[in-house]
């Protein structure tokens, strides 16, 4: 059977941060991604990252991919599955991994799971029409494969994601008829906000979906306020004549193989859903499992890439390959960089959520 | 049963409504295992990952129980579905690969 010293699955920032560390201590890692290059979600967003400029702030994430993707070919201790996708893991340490040679076990001594989130889906009338896109969806066609989606959007929650996949449509030539929030604030960075509404987008709080409607695809968008119960309020209802609805209303962790690996698994609404107990070194409850990025809490790539790195740095030191005080210091240098990069506002949810996700684990080892 | 409810689909791999989760609901169904097995919401290509959280909220709902205390159902390998024949010409030894 195929072996490796550290498998990694999702090649996004926290994935290859991880192997990239791991493979500097002489880590033998073979990273894994359903894409054919490495890059994760980095290779659409065309944007620029806000954040440090120390940390890769300011450069796009097109061009960020670009560089992991240099250093992982680069990197003599990485080898490098792509369009592969990790099918199960067993209690035998081994990942079964479905390749374009066909299905393979891979035996692995310590895994980093950096699998990254999938997109929640919303419900409401019409909502399997042809024309409902999830927001990652429609940057992909747009960023990666230069396909706009339609001629006019609804789109439908006004976080980060919303905003700038809002922004990037108009970039396409696609009309955005409205951003929608169901809360009664905007829910991502003022800035991005500010960008959309100087362009003419009404961004609509405390407003939602009330039902698509077309025949065979999306020809219109039926909208409501809502009342603090959140359910919509009869007689505010607008008529909104598009041809896609974007769904941008949130990300939950894509946790399978932790599920699979039997780490203690806990929902965390903050998180974004159910995410594993992981120590200070990131290593879940599932012994020589590790875990960073979306997977262990929906976050953003600064973080994840510093989660990545924790985790690499982790499973090397698990294998003997870092000196005790070093592993110490190192891993102090990436915890202090976390604890900054969510010091913003919007840290303070990931924080809320990592303390009731502490709270469990005490109950655990109680 | 609102008209409204079979017009929403909630697991889009097998044609699930919001109406069939309600009804197996309404039929005792009170576990995420029991909803899929009758429902067949979660057994799709997908595996669940899109329809999981929502029929978990919809049974949070029905129980009043916070979310997580409706467990998942298990998760089995494969997380998505592949042909027998794939599995059963599994390469155990595959040869070294080359680098892409």
């Amino acid at each position: 059977m195929r072996k490796t010293e550290l498998a990694v699955v999702g090649a996004g920032p926290a994935g290859i941060s991880g192997a990239l560390e791991a493979a500097s201590y002489g880590v033998k890692v073979t990273l894994i991604d359903r894409g054919d290059r490495p890059g994760g979600q980095l290779v659409k967003q065309t944007h620029k990252f806000f954040g440090w400029h120390a940390k890769g702030a300011g450069t796009r994430g097109i061009v960020l991919a670009e560089q992991l993707a240099r250093h992982i070919r680069e990197n003599e201790n990485v080898t490098f599955f792509g369009s592969t996708e990790a099918l199960g893991y067993y209690s035998d340490k081994v990942l079964l991994l479905e390749t374009p040679r066909g299905i393979e076990p891979l035996q692995c001594e310590r895994l980093l799971v950096a699998t990254g989130a999938s997109e929640k889906m919303l419900l409401f009338p019409g909502n399997d029409l042809p024309g409902v896109y999830g927001a990652g969806a429609v940057q992909t066609l747009m960023n990666v494969y230069g396909v706009r989606p339609g001629r006019s959007v609804l789109m439908v929650g006004s976080g980060n994601i919303g905003l700038i996949v809002s922004y990037q449509l108009v970039q396409a030539g696609v009309r955005v008829a409205a951003v929608l929030e169901a809360m009664p604030v905007i829910g991502g960075y003022a800035v991005h906000a500010s960008k959309i509404r100087r362009l003419g987008i009404p961004i609509l709080t405390g407003h939602s979906i009330k039902e698509a409607y077309g025949d065979g695809q999306v020809e219109g968008a039926v909208i409501w306020k809502l009342d603090e119960k959140w359910n919509g309020i009869p007689g505010t209802e607008k008529d909104l004549k598009v041809d896609v609805i974007c769904l941008a209303t949130g990300l939950t962790p894509l946790g399978e193989l932790l599920w699979q690996a039997g780490a203690q698994m806990e929902y965390v609404s903050e998180l974004g859903g159910f995410v594993p107990l992981y120590d200070e070194n990131m290593e879940t409850t599932a012994k020589g499992v590790f875990v960073a990025g979306d997977a262990s809490g929906v976050e953003e790539a600064s973080t994840a890439m510093a989660e990545g790195k924790l985790a690499g740095l982790s499973a090397a030191w698990s294998l003997g390959r870092v000196p005790p005080e070093e592993f110490t210091r190192k891993r102090e240098e990436i915890r202090n960089e976390l604890y900054q990069l969510r010091a913003g506002p919007t840290g303070q949810k990931i924080l809320r959520g990592l303390e009731t996700l502490s709270k469990r684990a005490k109950k655990v080892t109680a | 049963m609102s008209k409204r409810d079979e017009d929403i689909i909630v697991c889009r791999c097998e044609d699930v409504t919001l109406a069939d989760i309600r009804k197996a609901i309404g039929e005792g169904a009170t576990t995420m295992d029991e909803i899929k097995r009758i429902t067949r919401a979660g057994m799709g290509p997908c595996q669940g990952r899109t329809c999981r959280l929502l029929v978990a909220a919809e049974l949070s709902r029905y129980l009043g129980k916070p979310l997580e205390q409706v467990m998942p159902s298990t998760y089995r390998p494969p997380v998505k579905a592949v042909k027998l024949g794939d599995l059963a010409d599994m390469d155990a030894d595959p040869e070294e690969v080359r680098e892409d």
